[in-house]
């Protein structure tokens, strides 16, 4: 099996296998982030069972930031491989002719997100975990704020135009991967046997899922 | 109609090659790709130069020789086709056309326009057959009952050519369309179970082995190969090796 996961198969489908877990990821991150824009009360108490609960913290969560780091490093790892095996460029290549935008620069966008992962982990994760870990309040409760803390966090964090514009262009990009991302990954585990409806889910997951989170950003940017 | 051709020249594996600029007229539109190159190396002979060394063999779309990467696409602009069948009223008088050979590290330059696809041969010599001895007594074909369905998707993946657009086209060079369709053409009949699981991984293996990149399904093989190979080839591939080593 371990053999298997060193082939240029077996590293495509590990690469499919993190996705499946970050796409995922992805839908029930949106799931409770749209609670901010109907309940912020409901928003709070999602938040703080997914802060506090041991099963999200110590199981879920460092399997979400080995799928992150391991998509990343074996995404960059195939790259330089793939990089390799061209040998030398065409003096005239027409791309665009057999393939699609998206799926010729899954590198690109990745990095983007990449990115916008780092801020991301700045804006939201390092405070939290700074808050639960290193100085042990597992409260949820803040200074000044009423109730749990996690909305006046988010709402505070859109009132600058320029991260509510970094976050915007980041989803676009995140997006433009899923758009190939999403079926490619079925491809690669080999289940194609529905492909023309997987297109079709996938295009819908790759517009629903930044929109989604396109949209949160600009309703609390517009409304505080 | 008249052409300017600009040409990948390399004299052989080990000197730097060059894109060099060449004049072709009277270029008929009923002419196959393949025979203007016949007219521009007459010409080139005729002046006392080197003619340019291209692959070729039957001229009829189904020895997947003719390697040539015509104006960023391999085997031209046409959908599924080969050079040869490649027709010269697919482009207009004036026309400049860029023709390079396949480029992939596992597909070295021999000459011009020529490569080196016995990286091919020796993914196929890894696993691409059944050992069934065939000499005298031979079972008669009807005697396994096959589906019409797996008949006909066997039959569609044995019409690889083995040609190599699928590597020269993808922005990896990889071989997984190519490989695909050798697993394929087996994994889809009863005669081809009794070796699957060392077919499919030594078929990778090989394939691995010879430097050939990752598949990133952007699908461009599919689109550029002559015989119309499906990406659901690939996709059965990766199912076939992961019940090998399950």
């Amino acid at each position: 099996m371990s053999g298997f996961f060193k082939s240029s198969i077996g590293r495509k489908v590990s690469m499919a296998l993190s996705a499946f877990f970050l796409m995922f990821f992805l839908l029930q991150h949106l799931a409770i982030n749209v609670l901010s824009v109907f309940s912020p009360d409901t928003f709070n108490e999602v938040s703080h069972f997914m802060g506090t609960n041991p099963v999200v913290q110590f199981a879920l969560q460092p399997v979400l930031i080995f799928a992150v780091v391991f998509h990343f490093v074996m995404g960059f790892i195939l790259e330089l491989k793939n990089k390799k095996a061209q040998g030398v460029s065409y003096a005239k290549n027409n791309g665009a002719a057999n393939s699609t935008w998206m799926s010729r620069n899954m590198i690109y966008s990745g990095i983007t997100i990449l990115a916008f992962i780092v801020l991301h982990f700045i804006d939201f994760w390092f405070p939290e975990i700074n808050t639960k870990f290193i100085q042990g309040d597992w409260s949820g409760v803040m200074d000044g704020v009423d109730g749990y803390r996690y909305y006046e966090e988010l709402v505070h964090k859109f009132v600058n135009p320029i991260r509510v514009a970094a976050y915007v262009v980041a989803f676009v990009f995140l997006g433009l991967h899923l758009a190939h991302g999403f079926t490619s990954a079925f491809q690669s585990v080999g289940a194609n046997s529905l492909r023309k409806k997987l297109e079709k889910l996938g295009l819908a997951y790759s517009i629903i899922i930044p929109a989604g989170f396109i949209f949160i950003a600009l309703y609390h940017h517009l409304n505080h | 109609m008249n052409l300017t051709l600009k040409i990948w020249r390399q004299k052989d594996s080990s000197t730097k090659g060059q894109m060099v600029d060449y004049k072709v007229t009277e270029i008929s539109e009923h002419m196959s790709f393949l025979e203007m190159m016949d007219v521009l190396n007459e010409q080139l002979v005729n002046a006392g130069e080197e003619p340019v060394a291209f692959d070729h063999d039957c001229r009829e779309g189904i020895c997947g020789m003719c390697s040539m990467y015509i104006n960023g696409e391999a085997h031209g602009p046409d959908r599924g086709v080969t050079t040869c069948q490649l027709h010269m009223r697919m482009f207009k008088d004036g026309d400049t056309i860029t023709i390079e050979p396949f480029r992939a590290a596992a597909f070295p330059v021999i000459k011009d326009l020529v490569v080196d696809r016995s990286s091919f041969d020796r993914i196929q010599h890894a696993g691409g057959y059944i050992s069934v001895n065939t000499s005298g007594n031979t079972q008669d074909a009807n005697s396994i009952p096959i589906s019409k369905h797996a008949a006909d998707e066997a039959m569609d993946a044995a019409t690889c050519i083995g040609c190599g657009a699928c590597v020269a086209t993808c922005k990896n060079s990889s071989a997984m369309l190519f490989v695909g369709a050798k697993v394929s053409q087996y994994a889809l009949l009863p005669q081809g179970q009794v070796e699957a699981a060392d077919r499919v991984q030594n078929m990778v293996a090989q394939m691995d082995l010879e430097g050939f990149g990752n598949c990133t399904n952007t699908g461009a093989c599919e689109v550029e190969c002559p015989k119309g190979i499906s990406l659901d080839n690939i996709a059965r591939m990766n199912r076939e090796l992961m019940k090998a080593n399950i």
